[in-house]
C-alpha cells in the first residue's frame, strides 16, 4: 500500500569538471513509497526549479534499468541497496521515513565529472571499440540455422550479454578496475562459435584498452559483482584471463 | 505537390530486386568522397551508420544519449520477426507481408510492407552472425514465440531482451567502423535543425549538451533515424529523452509529416498510480503466449482476484475472438480493455487495469518453464508494484508505446526534402495504422542493414551536387534561428515548470486523441493546446545558462516542439473520418465495435506540409493502391 516518507537527502553538487564539488542537504517531503529513486529526485528537482535555485543534474533515459544511463553512488553503494537493481529501479519502499540519504556520483579517475551526478563514461565506448566485436559486414552471412549452438552456450554468452555499461561495477571497485565490464564482452563472444575466431586478439585488444584508459587492475575484491545490477558473474573475469593467456602464450597475434 | 512514392514498376515480389538492379551506383573507389550524416544510434540509425561505413561511405553518427548504446531501441523487450518458417507452421514471405498490410488495417504501401519481408530473413542471418545470443532449442536451432496478429511463430528473440541484443550487435558493428575511422562518432549533442542548400538537406545544427555549444556540420546526404513521438503524451513507455524535435524541425524545413495521429497504445503495461509517474513501463505482448487476460463478470466486484471464482470471471479476449484469443492484435486488446474499464470492471485500486493471469500456464508447465520464458519481465512487475506475479496476476492497462506515423518517405525512404532521408520509427512507412508486435525492430533493422545502403547510393550517384561547407550562409541563418529560440526560452523566467506544461499536454493528448476520439473532442482539444502554448511562451521557467550542461532547456526544447506537434496531430485526426487500427474515431465502428474503415473516401496517407507559424497546414494525399491484397474488414475472430 502507498505511504508518504520524509528523507533528508545529501547530494554531491558540482558545476564542472574543473570546479570544486561539495554535498548540499535538501528535504524531500512527502514521497511516495511508490515512486522510483529518480522519480524522487524529480521531485526535488521541480522544487529547486520554482526556487531558482539549478536542479540537480543526473543521467537517465529509459528508467527501466537496461538503457545502462542512470546510476549514483546511494549511501556508500552504487545503484543503492537493492541487490540486481538500476537506480532508475530502486523504489522509494526500500527507504523509511526519516532516512538521511547520501548521494554521490561514480568516482573513478577514468570517469570525469560532467556536472553534479552526470559523469563521463565515454572510455567504456573505446574499450568496445578496441575489439568488442565480430567482424561481420552486413550482407554476407550464412543462414542463421547453418551452426546449431548448444542452448547452454547460448544462454551463458546471454548472461554475460545483460551487461548494460552502467559503470557501477568501476565505481564498486577499490582499484577502480573495469573487468567485469570488459570480461562480459569478451565472455560472451568467445563463448559462440561466431565470435571464436577472433577471441584472442579481441582479448588482448580490450584489455590493452583498458588499461590505457586509467583502469586499474582486478585483485579479486568481488565488490563488482556484488553491485553489478545486471549479475554479471565473476567467473567472466576467470574466462577473460584464460582467454588472455591463451593468447599472449598460444597465438601469433600480440 | 503531387506526392510521388516512387514505387517501382513489376510484380511485388520482383519490385526491389528490379530496382536495386536499376538504381545507380556509386562505384566503390567513389564512395569514400560522400559524407553522409546520421542522426540516431538506435537499431535504424545504428545499422545505417555501421553499414554505410561498411561500404566505404564517411559517416558521422549523433545522439543525444552519452553513448550510442544507450538509444531507446534498447528497452524493446519481446521479441524480431523474419518469416524463416523454422517452425515449419507454414510461414512465408507472402504471410509476414499480409500480416502486416492486414494488421495495419490497410494503410500502409504495399511495396514497402513486402520489402520488408522479404530482408526479414536476411537480418536474422547477419544478426545471428554479430554473436546474438538468441534464444535457442535443446538441439541448438533457433528459438521462435508467437506474437499478436499472428498465427504462426515467427518471433526471434533473446530472453525479454531482445531489443538489447540487436542494438549492442548494430552498436558493436558501428564500434567497429568508429576504430576503423570512417564513423566519427558525435554523442551528447541534440540536432535542432536541418540545413537546406538548393534545395537538398546539406547539413544540420547541433547542440553540444556538455558545452551547450552550437556545431554545425555539413554532408551530402541527412539521415534522420530518430525514432518515435509517443512522449507527447507524457506518460508513455518510452525512454525520457524520446522527442520529436529531429522531425518536427524537417517538417519546419519542408518534409511532409505522414499520419501524425497514428500512434499506438499497446495493452500490457503496467498501470498508471500516481501523479509524480514520469513513465509507464511495458510489459512485454510475448506475456499474451501464456498470459489470459480477464477482468471479474460483474461490475464493480472488489474481490481478491484468487476469491473470484472462475464461472465469475469473463476471459474477454478468448470469449469474443475465439481464433486469436489473447493473441489479438495490440489496438484490439486496448480498446476491448478500456471498454470493460469503462463498463465498471475495472481492477485494483483505480479500476483501470485488467488482469493477465499465468496461472494456467503454470499449472500447465511448470513455474520453472514459465521462470525460464520471462523471467526478466515477472522481475521488473515485481519490482515496480511489490506484488508476485507467480501467484497473484498482473494487473495491467493500456499506455502510449509506439508511433506509426513519422516524416512521409518514398520507396528510397526518401523524404519530401531531396538528401533527407528517414529510417526506423521515425518515418511513417510501414505499420499503417496499427504496428504488430516484434515488427519495429524487423523494420528499423531492415532499413539501416538492407535498404538504405542501396538507396542513398541511387540517390547520391543520380543527383548533381555543389561543394557545400559550413561556411554556406544557410548554416549560420540556421544556427541564429536556433540561437534566438534558446535564448528566448531562457529568458521567460515565469512561474511553471517544463515538466508541468508537459504533463498537462499529455493529459489533453491522452484524453482527446487516445485510445477513443471524437470530432468534439479533436476540436476542444486544439483550443486547449493552443491557449497551453500561449502560456508555455509566456510563463514556462527554465533555469540556468545556454552554454552549459542544462538538461532544463534540452527538455524545453523538445517540449516546445511537443506543444506545436500535438495540435498537427489533431488535425490529422479530425481529418481522417473513419476508423483504422489505432485510430478509433467513436462515430466510426461497426455493430461490433471495432474500427470501420471507409476505403471509398480514406484509403490514402495523409501528408502534411508546414506553410508557416501558426499557419493551417496545407494536406496532400497519397493514395494506397492495393493490388495483391483484398481490402476487408479486419477479422481475428
Ligand atoms: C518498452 C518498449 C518495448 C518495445 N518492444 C519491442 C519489441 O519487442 N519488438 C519490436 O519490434 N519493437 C518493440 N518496440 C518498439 C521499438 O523498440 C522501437 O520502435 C524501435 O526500437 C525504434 O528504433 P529507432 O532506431 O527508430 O529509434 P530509437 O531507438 O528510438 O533511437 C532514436 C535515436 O535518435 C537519437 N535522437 C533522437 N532525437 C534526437 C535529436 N534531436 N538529436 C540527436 N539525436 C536524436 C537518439 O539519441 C537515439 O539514438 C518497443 C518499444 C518500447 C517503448
Ligand atoms: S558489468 Fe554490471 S556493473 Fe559493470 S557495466 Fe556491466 S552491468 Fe554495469
Ligand atoms: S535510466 Fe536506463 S538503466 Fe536506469
Amino acid at each position: 500500500m502507498t505511504k508518504t516518507i520524509n528523507l533528508t537527502l545529501k547530494v554531491w553538487r558540482q558545476k564542472g569538471p574543473h570546479v570544486k564539488g561539495k554535498l548540499e542537504t535538501y528535504h524531500a517531503n512527502n514521497i511516495s513509497t511508490d515512486m522510483s529513486f529518480l522519480e524522487m529526485i524529480d521531485v526535488v528537482n521541480e522544487q529547486l526549479t520554482l526556487d531558482g535555485k539549478d536542479p540537480i543534474a543526473f543521467d537517465h533515459d529509459c528508467r527501466e534499468g537496461i538503457c545502462g544511463s542512470c546510476g549514483a553512488v546511494v549511501n556508500g553503494r552504487p545503484h543503492g541497496p537493492e541487490k540486481g537493481t538500476t537506480l532508475c529501479q530502486l523504489h522509494m519502499r526500500h527507504f523509511s521515513d526519516g532516512d538521511t540519504v547520501v548521494v554521490e556520483p561514480w568516482r573513478s579517475r577514468a570517469f570525469p565529472i560532467i556536472r553534479d551526478l552526470a559523469v563521463d563514461r565515454g572510455v567504456l565506448d573505446k574499450i568496445i571499440q578496441a575489439g568488442g566485436y565480430i567482424s561481420v559486414n552486413a550482407g554476407g552471412a550464412q543462414d542463421a540455422n547453418a551452426i546449431p549452438i548448444p542452448q547452454e552456450v547460448a544462454d551463458k554468452a546471454m548472461d554475460a550479454a545483460a551487461c548494460i555499461g552502467c559503470g557501477a561495477c568501476v565505481a564498486a571497485c577499490p582499484n577502480a578496475s573495469a573487468m567485469l565490464f570488459v570480461s562480459a564482452k569478451v565472455s560472451q563472444l568467445a563463448l559462440l562459435p561466431q565470435g571464436k575466431p577472433e577471441a584472442a586478439r579481441r582479448a588482448i585488444a580490450m584489455l590493452c584498452s583498458a588499461d590505457k584508459a586509467g583502469f586499474g587492475n582486478c585483485s579479486n575484491e568481488r565488490e563488482c559483482e556484488a553491485e553489478c545490477p545486471k549479475e554479471i558473474s565473476i567467473t567472466h573475469i576467470a574466462r577473460l584471463n584464460r582467454e588472455f593467456f591463451k593468447a599472449s602464450f598460444g597465438s601469433s597475434v600480440q | 505537390m503531387q506526392l510521388d512514392a516512387k514505387i517501382p514498376d513489376g510484380p511485388l515480389a520482383e519490385k526491389w530486386d528490379r530496382h536495386r538492379f536499376e538504381m545507380k551506383l556509386v562505384n566503390p573507389a567513389n564512395k569514400r568522397k560522400f559524407d553522409i550524416i546520421v542522426v540516431g544510434t538506435g537499431l535504424a540509425g545504428g545499422s545505417a551508420s555501421a553499414t554505410l561505413a561498411e561500404l566505404g561511405y564517411n559517416v558521422k553518427t549523433f545522439c543525444f544519449q552519452d553513448s550510442p548504446r544507450r538509444a531507446h531501441s534498447i528497452a524493446a523487450q519481446g521479441g524480431i520477426n523474419a518469416a524463416k518458417n523454422y517452425p515449419n507452421d507454414g510461414d512465408s514471405i507472402w504471410r509476414l507481408f499480409y500480416d502486416t498490410v492486414k494488421g495495419g488495417d490497410f494503410r500502409a504501401r504495399e511495396a514497402n510492407v513486402h520489402r520488408l519481408a522479404q530482408v526479414s530473413n536476411n537480418i536474422i542471418d547477419h544478426c545471428v552472425a554479430q554473436g546474438i545470443p538468441f534464444a535457442r532449442e535443446y538441439g541448438g536451432l533457433l528459438a521462435n514465440r508467437s506474437f499478436g496478429g499472428a498465427q504462426v511463430s515467427r518471433t526471434f528473440y533473446a530472453r525479454g531482451q531482445t531489443g538489447q541484443q540487436l542494438l549492442l550487435g548494430a552498436y558493436s558493428s558501428l564500434a567497429r567502423q568508429i576504430a576503423a575511422g570512417k564513423v566519427t562518432m558525435f554523442p551528447r549533442r541534440e540536432m535542432l535543425d536541418v540545413v537546406i542548400v538548393d534545395g537538398q538537406a546539406r547539413g544540420i545544427v547541433v547542440r553540444n549538451l556538455i558545452s551547450g555549444e552550437l556545431e554545425t556540420h555539413a554532408a551530402h546526404a541527412v539521415v534522420l533515424a530518430t525514432g518515435g513521438y509517443g512522449n507527447v503524451f507524457f506518460l508513455s513507455t518510452n525512454a525520457m529523452g524520446c522527442n520529436v524535435t529531429a522531425a518536427y524541425r524537417a517538417y519546419k524545413k519542408g518534409a511532409f509529416f505522414a499520419n501524425p495521429c497514428f500512434t499506438q497504445i499497446h495493452p500490457t503495461c503496467i498501470p498508471v498510480h500516481g501523479t509524480y509517474q514520469s513513465k509507464l513501463t511495458l510489459m512485454s505482448e510475448s506475456l499474451r503466449n501464456d498470459g489470459r487476460v480477464w477482468v471479474p463478470k460483474k461490475a464493480g466486484d472488489t474481490r481478491r482476484p484468487a476469491d473470484i471464482p472462475e464461472d465469475e470471471r469473463d476471459y474477454f479476449l478468448e470469449r469474443k475472438y475465439p481464433s486469436f484469443g489473447n493473441l489479438v492484435p495490440r489496438d484490439v486488446a486496448s480498446r476491448n480493455a478500456k471498454e470493460q474499464c469503462d463498463m465498471g470492471k475495472g481492477v485494483g485500486e483505480t479500476r483501470l487495469a485488467v488482469y493477465l493471469d499465468f496461472a494456467d500456464a503454470i499449472r500447465r508447465d511448470g513455474r520453472a518453464v514459465i521462470e525460464k520464458k520471462y523471467g526478466n519481465l515477472f522481475q521488473m512487475y515485481a519490482k515496480i508494484t511489490a506484488d508476485n506475479p507467480y501467484e497473484t496476476p498482473m494487473m495491467i492497462y493500456p499506455a502510449v508505446h509506439y508511433t506509426m506515423g513519422g516524416l512521409w518517405v518514398d520507396y528510397n525512404l526518401m523524404s519530401t526534402v531531396p538528401g533527407l532521408f528517414v529510417l526506423g520509427e521515425a518515418n511513417f512507412s510501414d505499420h499503417g495504422a496499427n504496428r504488430l508486435g516484434a515488427s519495429a525492430l524487423m523494420q528499423g533493422l531492415a532499413d539501416g542493414y538492407f535498404v538504405i545502403p542501396y538507396t542513398i547510393g541511387g540517390y547520391l550517384a543520380g543527383t548533381p551536387q555543389r561543394a557545400v561547407t559550413t561556411a554556406d550562409p544557410a548554416f549560420k541563418a540556421a544556427t541564429q534561428a536556433v540561437n534566438g529560440r534558446i535564448s528566448k526560452l531562457l529568458s521567460i523566467n515565469g512561474h511553471r515548470t517544463v515538466d508541468d506544461f508537459h504533463r498537462e499536454l499529455g493529459g489533453i493528448m491522452w484524453d482527446y486523441c487516445g485510445m477513443a476520439r471524437t470530432n468534439a473532442g479533436l476540436e476542444v482539444a486544439r483550443g486547449l493546446i493552443q491557449n497551453l502554448r500561449a502560456e508555455f511562451w509566456e510563463n514556462v521557467k527554465v533555469p540556468g545558462d545556454p552554454g552549459e550542461f542544462n538538461q532544463s532547456l534540452e527538455r524545453a526544447g523538445r517540449v516546445a516542439d511537443f506543444l506545436e506537434f500535438g495540435e498537427l496531430m489533431l488535425i490529422d485526426a479530425r481529418a481522417r473520418q473513419e476508423s483504422c487500427g489505432g485510430h478509433f474515431n467513436e462515430a466510426f465502428q461497426t455493430q461490433e465495435n471495432e474500427a470501420l474503415r471507409d476505403d471509398e473516401n480514406f484509403c490514402h496517407v495523409a501528408a502534411w506540409e508546414f506553410t508557416g507559424e501558426d499557419k493551417e497546414p496545407a494536406f496532400h494525399k497519397e493514395p494506397l493502391v492495393f493490388e495483391n491484397v483484398h481490402l476487408t474488414q479486419r477479422s481475428y475472430k
